[in-house]
């Protein structure tokens, strides 16, 4: 199963390296990690998604409360959440592909950043599954470069306060 | 004033009494600033051994151990010491000496990202950027060494912020980290389902570990067994917490345990742990241990519950707190067709352990170790210091060990041969007034015998005794068992005679190699009033 650890820590020196080193001590798997700062200047917000067993993870949730730098951790699974994920994907298009790939942006709302004569740099920000969607319809495409930002999610308001 | 002189004010604000450890030009300005003050500091002769002195010196004092050493292969041999601690949860705020804080990171001579390299096995720790800081994050170091799960606490501070004024010196009353706050008290709810639970229940047993020495709850215990009728079990680092002939006491658990003590644990259906881990060595089966039984998991570090097995009743809190509330409970409790089936196990399983101990002495002609220690414990003061290294004696320790109010030190965590020699000083010098013993192998001896000058120049006289026989014993008796008498790398035939090493510094000196002389030996020993050396010969095929 996949859980999502929002975690505000101290934002200080270290501490990306102390929350990702327990990850990897333990052998818990990260599958995306964001990191950021939030209103307060001396608080930054970490979103990672990790997944395993369910025991695995509520081993991760202690170790990472144990951690004297963060200060709070929420989990929740991703339909709990609202998660956002930003893509940045540069490809090369010719005259047979051009149509398709401009009809899948419009489909699936990913923006056309730039645009050359033969290559193409788009926007996307959606949920991963979407993201990952419109990555699909690239398949045949011949992409560039590719960069994810990673999940950042928020607890939906219908779910309450976790 | 300067950042040293601050560091040496905290300790004393602290009321610490002894600072353990090695100079280096890095931590110089510290040591200097200490001579201005009362807090002895105690020269050792290896690092590591700096952090078992202060170990030794946490857990007889219930004060944290302070040390200081210098910056690159000072702080990093103290590492094992530090890890040691961590595994034990024994508070300690260890203070590392650390290059100019502008040639950071630039790989200068004698340079070590100390911080980084103990991340996994300290509480926590911090780098001294700003001499204006010494005071409060000393005063948080200490608040977090000696408080919910006790553990070292690391503190590297460079020579420029050693060297630096300070504007004003301010120690901070109390502690505001917004992202420390321990639970001490109990949920009463859970306790209440506990006593529910104690009601309902035909066969409990509770089994306590080192976490009740760290709570200073052993009167407590006793208490709450007696109390409420409850037959107690402990691990390797719970011995002591109960007196061994307590009639509700049923020995310690494990794979070196006893084989009643395991009995009882696999015929309970009730179980409550108790500041113990439900580590491996303890537990061998760690997901069986909720198998038509109800665990009750009482720790102060929520980790740990639910980390090796799942309990139906977590209960976070300090373990002191948490007995207080129970003591307060009534109810009567009786579960005697339990005990009394515990009791003729443990009868049966005493009277065939003592055959085999009785057969095991004709065997040979060398010292029966058990037999040793059996007479060792008798001879004891009963609120003695017992410190085990680690090895065969650490385990013959344990089977033998027999003291009322003692306290039993080893390290169980991390296994840390070497161990006994440097907190049993520490030991001594927590309690001078305190029979301190510690007994190890030939192998562990050899780990630090470089203490044996740290003994002399502080004239500390503990008893020391050695085991010889002339290998690594338990890897020895490991290789008989799993590599069918391939013996590597385990012959001791370098051994250097320690009659004579034991005059070169000082201690009295006496060998024992039969059974016979065993008694009147160890009353010699014991009553000398110098440190010594007691080297008991055994024979290398003994086993466990």
């Amino acid at each position: 199963m996949k859980k999502i650890y929002s975690i505000l820590v101290e934002n200080q020196s270290g501490v990306l390296a102390k929350v990702a080193g327990l990850f990897w001590r333990r052998c818990f798997n990260i599958d995306s990690l964001t990191v950021g700062e939030t209103e307060d200047h001396s608080v930054s917000n970490m979103v990672i998604v990790s997944s395993g067993e369910k025991k695995t993870l509520e081993q991760v949730e202690k170790q990472l409360n144990k951690k004297l730098d963060i200060i709070k951790v929420r989990t929740f699974t991703e339909t709990q959440g609202i998660t956002r994920e930003l893509l940045l994907v540069k490809l090369r298009y010719n005259r047979e592909n051009r149509k398709d790939i401009m009809e899948n942006c419009q489909i699936l709302g990913a923006k056309i950043l730039e645009l050359s004569k033969n290559q193409m740099v788009i926007e996307m920000c959606d949920t991963p599954e979407r993201i990952q969607m419109f990555l699909d319809t690239l398949k045949t495409v011949s992409i560039l470069e590719c960069a994810r930002t990673g999940t950042l999610a928020m607890l939906k308001l219908s779910e309450g306060n976790a | 004033m300067t950042g040293a002189a601050a560091i040496v004010k905290c300790l004393e604000l602290e009321k610490v009494d002894f600072v353990f450890g090695y100079p280096g030009v890095a931590i110089c300005p510290f040591y200097d600033s200490l001579e201005d003050s009362e807090i002895r500091s105690i020269l050792v002769r290896t690092e590591q051994n700096a952090a078992h002195e202060a170990n030794g010196y946490a857990r007889i004092s219930g004060k944290p151990g302070v040390c200081a050493v210098t910056s690159g292969p000072g702080a990093t041999n103290i590492i094992t010491g530090i890890a040691t601690a961590f595994a034990d949860s024994i508070p300690l705020v260890v203070i590392t000496g650390q290059v100019e804080s502008a040639l950071l990171g630039s790989d200068v001579f004698q340079e070590a990202d100390i911080c980084g390299a103990c991340e996994s096995f300290v509480k926590y720790s911090y780098t001294v950027r700003n001499v204006e800081e010494i005071p409060k994050i000393f005063k948080e170091a200490f608040h977090i060494a000696m408080t919910g799960r006790k553990g070292p606490v690391l503190i590297d501070i460079p020579i420029d912020v050693q060297n630096a004024s300070l504007r004003k010196f301010q120690y901070p009353e109390e502690v505001k980290m917004r992202t420390y706050k321990p639970t001490v008290q109990g949920n009463p709810v859970q306790i209440k389902k506990m006593f529910q639970r104690l009601a309902a229940t035909k066969r409990p047993i509770l089994c306590v570990g080192g976490g009740v020495h760290l709570a200073d709850a052993k009167e407590r215990v006793r208490a709450f067994s007696k109390k409420f009728n409850i037959p107690v079990v402990c691990t390797m680092m719970g011995l002591g917490v109960m007196e061994e002939n307590d009639p509700l006491f049923f020995g310690m658990v494990g794979n070196n345990g006893k084989p009643y003590g395991n009995k009882a644990m696999n015929h309970a259906d009730l179980i409550i742990m108790m500041g113990a881990r439900v580590a491996d060595r303890s537990i061998s089966q760690p997901d069986l241990i909720t198998d038509n039984k109800t665990l009750i998991h009482i720790d102060v570090d929520p980790a740990e519950i639910g980390k090796n097995a799942g309990p139906e009743i977590p209960l976070v809190g300090d373990i002191a707190s948490v007995l207080d509330a129970c003591l307060e409970e009534e109810g009567e409790f009786h579960y005697s067709s339990w005990i009394s089936e515990l009791e003729n196990i443990k009868g049966e399983i005493q009277k065939v352990l003592q055959k085999k101990k009785e057969e095991g002495m004709t065997k040979n002609h060398l010292v029966h170790p058990e037999y040793f220690l059996e007479e060792l414990n008798k001879q004891l003061n009963q609120d003695a210091v017992y410190v085990a290294d680690v090895g065969q004696n650490q385990l013959w320790s344990c089977a033998n060990y027999q003291m009322k109010d003692g306290r039993f030190l080893t390290s169980g965590g991390m296994g840390t041969m070497g161990y006994s020699t440097p907190a049993a000083i520490g030991a001594y010098l927590a309690d001078p007034k305190k029979q301190v013993v510690a007994v190890m192998g030939d192998g562990s001896f050899q780990m630090s015998m470089m203490e044996l000058a740290t003994m002399k120049q502080y004239n500390i006289p503990i008893k020391l005794i050695v085991f010889h026989n002339g290998v690594l014993g338990l890897v020895h008796q490991y290789q008989h068992k799993t590599y069918h008498d391939r013996f590597t790398m385990v012959d001791l035939t370098g051994n250097p005679d320690l009659s004579i090493l034991a005059k070169a510094y000082g201690l009295s000196y006496d060998a024992i190699s039969k059974n016979e002389e065993v008694s009147s030996k160890i009353t010699a020993f014991l009553s000398k009033k110098e440190g010594g050396i007691l080297e008991v010969y055994i024979d290398s095929h003994e086993v466990v």
